[in-house]
Order: structure tokens, then C-alpha cells, then sequence
């Protein structure tokens, strides 16, 4: 992956989370403190701001410096969380790592955010989208799927739809108890925004395989 | 002397409850344990600021080692966060502790201040968390 490449990715990343970070915040303020949006406003503010130089590190330098922002700026837990998976991909990934060797690094970033955050998928959280959609990848790269970004970005907006009838368990959401019941979990969101912002800026750089309709159906 | 007394650090969401907590353990314990506190987001908003955090407990060092009271979730694993991007050989020497935070700081210090170790002062401290 070059500069320009790894440039566009972190600008896409960084846009979503800039440009929904109203809408974030308005999740957040219907069952926790409301201040996610702009938490992750700040955290892809600062980001952003260094993308060049951050484009010009090898991968994994470049994802721990991601993360390593991310802690330092974001404040709310969502800092360390995110902050805890881009630093372990960093740790994990190589220069330019195959689709099997990313998916690998992508579990072991999972594991280390599930420790952090002490939780497990179905307790309403960011895991409710990152877990299912890296199952996806491993799912996609043993089919030889060539529609792997359309099908990470649908089932990432599935799974964080699906974050709306769970109760949770972790975060202060979890003081509403029951009323957390009937949103969609604003972590889980901001995990799907940034999956399909990455998938739009991945399917736009190689579009390789024309995409079988009937392909889209399976991950939508 | 304060150099041989495990340290405490009050880590809120609020700056205002960060130093109103620290203010009520220096009533209680004057200057025999080494104190800090960490409160409020970077632009000085409601949150935790993981940098804030870890100038605290290097404010608060002690050879002992350094209890961390937390509020709620974010200022847990923020700390948690900044325990671990502490330098090594210090890192083993922090806990955070499973405790309400007002209540657990002014205990915890209470113990701190009698020469009693880390994982006493930890203990008693979350000897006040309902099970």
C-alpha cells in the first residue's frame, strides 16, 4: 500500500466519523452521556491533521499512531477502545499484509478491545458490529469472494441495526437497563460508518470483479 | 515524610469532583500521602484525558506505589489506558481500584497514610463496592 493509498484511507476514516458526528452524538444522548460524537470529532480531528505524515509511515506505524491519537484525544471510553484496536492491528499487521494475514491482525485488534472494554458481543457495544463483520471477512476470504467490500459494509450496517432491541450490559448505557431497549448502540454505529467508509474507499481504489447481484444479496 | 506512603489518584469525569474529592482527603490526611488528581477532557469539558491522567500519577509517584479511584466507566478504562503507557517498573506498582470514588480516595488515603502497602490500601478501598 502506498502513501496516496494509505492517505485516502485514513481522509475516508477520518471524514465519516467528522461528518456523522452530530448524528453520534444524538445516539449517545438517547441512553449514555451524549458525548461520543464529539469525542470522535476530536479523536479523527487530530488524525486528520496528520494525515501526510502519517501516510508516509509503514502500516503498522501508521496504525499505531492512529490509535495512539486516538487515546490521547478522544476522552470518553470510546477512546481507549478504538484507540486499543487500531494500536493492536499496528502490532499485529506487516507492511503489506495478505487478506488472510490482515484478518488475522483484525482478530487479535478484537481480542485486545474485548479486554479492554471487559465485554463480550451481545452486550450492546462496538463488538456487536466489529465481531460479525470480521467473521464475514474470514467467511468471504474462504469463498474467494470478489465483492468482499460490499459485504463487510452491508453486514456492518446490519449488525449495528441489530444493536436496537439489545439491553445493555457495559458503558453507561447500562444504567438505563431496560430503556437502553429500542437504539441503536452509538458505538455500534460509528464502527459501521467507518467500515463502510473504508469498503466505499477500498471498492473505489480496485474495482476489480464486476459485482454478481446476486453476491450483494447475500451480505445485505 | 511522604515518600514511603502509597500515592493516591482521584480520576473524574468532573474536575469539580477530582479536586473536591482531594480536597476532602487532604482534610483528612494533610500531606502523608502523595496526591493528584485528574478531571475533565482535554478542552476542559466533562470526560477523562488518558495524558492528564498519567501526569497525575507521575505527580503522585511514590516508591510504594499509586492507587487510582475512578468514577464512572470512561475514567476506568481511561486510567486503565494510562497504567499501561506507564514506563515499565512502574506500571505493577499502579492499581486502579474497584471503589466509589470519594469514599474509596478518603479510606484508601486514610490507610496510605498509615504505611500500609498497595494492595492493603487497594483492598480497603474496595471493601466499600457492594459485591
Amino acid at each position: 500500500m502506498d502513501a496516496e493509498q494509505k492517505k485516502t484511507l485514513i481522509q475516508a476514516l477520518a471524514g465519516t466519523v467528522i461528518a456523522h458526528a452530530e448524528e453520534l452524538t444524538a445516539l449517545d444522548q438517547a441512553i449514555g452521556d451524549g458525548d461520543h460524537g464529539l469525542n470522535m470529532k476530536r479523536g479523527f480531528e487530530a488524525v486528520l491533521a496528520e494525515a501526510d505524515a502519517l501516510a508516509q509511515k509503514p502500516l503498522p506505524d501508521a496504525l499505531k499512531a492512529v490509535g495512539t491519537q486516538l487515546v490521547m484525544k478522544v476522552g470518553g471510553a470510546s477512546g481507549p477502545l478504538y484507540g486499543t484496536f487500531f494500536m493492536a492491528l499496528g502490532k499485529e499487521v506487516n507492511d503489506a499484509p495478505t487478506l488472510a494475514e490482515l484478518s488475522r491482525a483484525l482478530a487479535a485488534a478484537l481480542a485486545a478491545t474485548r479486554a479492554r472494554g471487559k465485554s463480550e458481543p451481545g452486550q450492546k457495544t462496538l463488538l456487536d458490529v466489529l465481531t460479525p463483520v470480521l467473521a464475514e471477512l474470514e467467511a468471504g476470504i474462504a469463498e474467494g469472494a470478489a465483492d468482499l467490500p460490499a459485504r463487510l459494509k452491508a453486514r456492518a450496517a446490519a449488525a449495528a441495526e441489530a444493536t436496537v432491541p439489545m439491553r445493555a450490559v457495559r458503558g453507561r448505557a447500562s444504567f438505563l437497563g431496560d430503556r437502553s431497549i429500542g437504539h441503536m448502540d452509538p458505538g455500534a454505529r460509528s464502527s459501521a460508518l467507518m467500515i463502510a467508509a473504508l469498503c466505499d474507499a477500498l471498492a473505489a481504489a480496485a474495482p476489480a470483479e464486476p459485482v454478481r447481484p446476486a453476491a450483494v444479496a447475500v451480505g445485505a | 515524610m511522604t515518600a514511603g506512603n502509597v500515592g493516591i489518584v482521584i480520576v473524574s469525569h468532573s474536575p469539580k469532583v477530582a479536586e473536591g474529592a482531594a480536597d476532602m482527603v487532604r482534610q483528612m490526611v494533610g500531606a502523608a500521602v502523595p496526591l493528584a488528581w485528574a478531571g475533565g477532557n482535554a478542552e476542559g469539558g466533562l470526560g477523562t484525558d488518558v495524558a492528564a491522567i498519567m501526569a497525575a500519577i507521575d505527580a503522585a509517584w511514590s516508591e510504594a506505589g499509586v492507587a487510582v479511584l475512578v468514577d464512572l466507566g470512561g475514567a476506568e478504562t481511561n486510567s486503565e489506558m494510562a497504567v499501561e503507557m506507564m514506563e515499565e517498573g512502574r506500571r505493577d506498582r499502579i492499581v486502579v481500584c474497584n471503589a466509589p470514588i470519594v469514599e474509596g480516595a478518603v479510606i484508601a488515603a486514610t490507610e496510605a497514610s498509615g504505611g500500609s502497602p498497595l494492595d492493603v490500601v487497594r483492598r480497603t478501598a474496595e471493601e466499600l463496592s457492594p459485591v
